[in-house]
């Protein structure tokens, strides 16, 4: 019976049978709408491990460790690996090694290295460390922005701007990151329309593109679509990325909806490293593997070698002294693949 | 957003008790099976797999099961279906006061034997047995087929081959078919596929997807599902069920995670979610393991 519609279409108008059966105009679109799903071909990685996940990791490594996992995540294929924070070593300790890592690292020529930069001063020692390409942190709640870096979003905004600019003039390519844009741990959920004007600044600032972080993981699939849903109408999908938490488990659900609505620049970690800070214990980053695993299972390029990911990740979870919390090495390691 | 209808209300099939329970290392004592199932009761899952009348020569921790089904506390409108593998389960089920029972199926020929000891085809025919006796008894049985998405032993395995055996299970007398992905292989892309292919033979309001969480993408693939018009699915309160092939590895996805979802896309499914993390504790405790679910790991540490 189900290839009744597709010969009769071929047989006769279709206007004619419509006209006759109109039962049969709602039976082809059903038909149409359930097999079309258009996803990107080519989804671009951004590894978020050696900075976002070693910042919020409960141990710290050596610094020759970080640049190992650094040089392992060049050789898997990944096009962008987030290496280190030019944050002030008094807030974020972990980070202090910044210009070691990066003045040590091999720089692959397939891959670009972006580093944190809160303000003027930490893009001036960037610059200095050699970067070629920075990020910016701007949040989509007040509350967390005070908490957070100390200043409200506009303050936070003025500073980025002052970075944008420099960076501009340097030819640095500078990519902007919005917190809290599916829930804040103090203000609960977030206005879509408030995400999408903090994108919009930081967009028309001149970031080349803006992670929207589910910085607590709470996001769902509905609440995903909404924001995204509003965040488009100011920015390009092209200029777009999502950086989910799997804090509760929604995060690949959550990448998927992002996917079916064009977005096609995905933020994960290897090993899923990282924490989430404000649910002690719970888990954080996405895991790369996983998200790599569900991507070429769906037939979506990424250019990335997944058991090299998973080999990096065994390296810094045996150097962490911890689990992975990726469902894919965990499976892959029991299995006896790999 | 993009026109993709998603159902109003999904039917949570808990099989946390059987299936997950069967799965655990640790074995539990029979009152701590109907304590658990009395809580999943009052939580509002509208079924929940209770035990399964398989020898127990074959499957000691389902050895207590005539016990398990006289001492659990029934709530009206909760259906409590069992596992009858063949006739003389099903007869023992349905004088231990089984109202409803349960028959799995294959996909795959090489799993059929070495799960079951007999090819796909000779499973069906002992489940006609089954079957015909139900409808006799007046009891609604359940078909299960697994390996929809892969096999442990075969690979990859055709969607159409699952659609065949859907389709018989369902021409039998089954009144739903669960889907169910035995080793959480499969990708939103091949549940799609799948789906396609089995909603050409059997209709899709009879369908239901169990998906494994053992590569992490249940959530993603029970997403596709509802997208497709699935709106039953099984899950397993506190991930509750590892993989047998693939040791350590995780199995079932968690109801509490599976519900988190749901109810964050505005679907009723009836279950009060704070109650099942309590049942979810309480079984955690007896096992003395820690839950799969994160949305139980992120919500205590909060």
């Amino acid at each position: 019976m189900g290839n009744f519609p597709t010969t009769v279409k071929h047989c006769l108008s279709y206007e004619e049978l419509i006209q006759d059966y109109p039962w049969l105009a709602r039976w082809l679109q059903e038909e149409k709408r359930a097999l079309t799903h258009e996803y990107p071909e080519y989804v671009k990685i951004v590894e978020v491990g050696p900075r976002d996940g070693l910042q919020n990791e409960k141990e710290m490594v050596p610094t020759g460790v970080k640049i190992q996992l650094i040089d392992m995540l060049s050789e898997t294929g990944l096009p962008v690996i987030e290496a280190t924070s030019f944050v002030s070593s008094k807030w974020v300790p972990q980070m202090a090694d910044h210009t070691e890592v990066l003045q040590a690292i091999h720089r692959s020529s397939h891959v670009r290295y972006p580093v944190l930069t809160p303000n003027m001063h930490g893009f001036q020692d960037a610059v200095a460390a050699g970067a070629t390409e920075v990020a910016v942190f701007g949040s989509a709640s007040e509350t967390f922005s005070r908490k957070n870096i100390n200043c409200s979003i506009d303050e936070s905004i003025l500073r980025f701007e002052e970075v944008i600019c420099t960076a501009k003039q340097r030819q640095i390519p500078v990519r902007g990151y919005v917190s809290c844009a599916l829930g804040c741990p103090y203000e609960g959920p977030i206005e879509s329309t408030k995400v999408a004007e903090v994108v919009k600044r930081l967009y028309e600032l001149g970031c080349y593109e803006v992670s929207l972080g589910d910085t607590i993981g709470v996001g769902t699939p509905g609440s995903m679509a909404k924001m995204l849903h509003s965040v488009k109408k100011e920015v390009p999908s092209s200029a777009l990325a999502v950086h989910c938490h799997d804090t509760y488990g929604q995060a690949l659900a959550n990448i998927l909806t992002a996917l079916q609505m064009g977005i096609c620049t995905v933020d994960s970690s290897v090993a899923g490293l990282g924490g989430c800070p404000y649910a002690q214990g719970a888990s954080g980053n996405v895991s790369t593997e996983d998200v790599l695993y569900m991507l070429h299972g769906m037939g979506i390029k990424t250019g990335v070698d997944l058991s090299k990911v998973i080999e990096a990740g065994d390296f810094i979870c045996k150097a962490l002294n911890r689990k992975t919390n990726s469902k894919v090495a965990q499976a892959r390691a029991q299995c006896g693949y790999n | 957003w993009g026109g993709k209808a998603l159902p109003q209300r999904v039917k949570i099939v808990e099989v946390g008790p059987r299936d997950g329970l069967q799965n655990e290392k640790t074995l539990v004592p029979t009152e701590v099976k109907i304590h658990l199932i009395d809580m999943l009761s009052e939580a509002g899952l509208p079924v929940i797999e209770a035990t399964s009348f398989v020898s127990p020569e074959w499957v000691p921790q389902m050895a207590d099961q005539v016990e398990v089904m006289k001492g659990i506390n029934r709530r009206p409108g909760v259906s409590y279906p069992v596992l009858t593998p063949n006739l003389k389960g099903f007869q023992a089920a349905v004088k231990a006061g089984a109202a409803e029972v349960a028959i799995f199926g294959a996909a795959s020929e090489l799993f059929s034997k070495k799960n079951i000891n007999c090819s796909v085809d000779e499973s069906l025919q002992r489940f006609e047995e089954v079957t015909k006796a139900a409808k006799e008894a007046g009891v609604r049985v359940r078909g299960y087929v697994s390996c929809v998405l892969g096999c442990p032993y075969e690979g990859q395995v055709s969607p159409d081959k699952v659609a065949q055996v859907a389709k018989r299970l369902y021409s039998m007398g089954c009144y739903e078919i669960s889907l169910g992905d035995t080793i959480g292989v499969g990708t939103p892309g091949g549940m799609a596929e799948l789906l396609e292919a089995v909603s050409r033979e059997v209709p899709v309001d009879a369908l239901a997807v169990h998906c494994h969480d053992t590569y992490g993408q249940a959530l993603a693939n029970i997403l596709i599902a509802l997208q497709m018009g699935i709106s039953v699915v099984d899950s397993s309160v506190a991930g509750l069920g590892g993989c047998p092939y693939a040791q350590g590895a995780s199995g079932n996805v968690a109801t509490e995670d599976v519900v988190y979802m749901l109810h964050g896309l505005g679907i009723q499914t009836g279950v009060d979610l704070p109650k099942l993390m309590d049942a979810g504790a309480f079984i955690c405790r007896s096992l003395n393991r820690k839950t799969s679910s994160k949305v139980a790991q992120a919500t205590c540490k909060l």
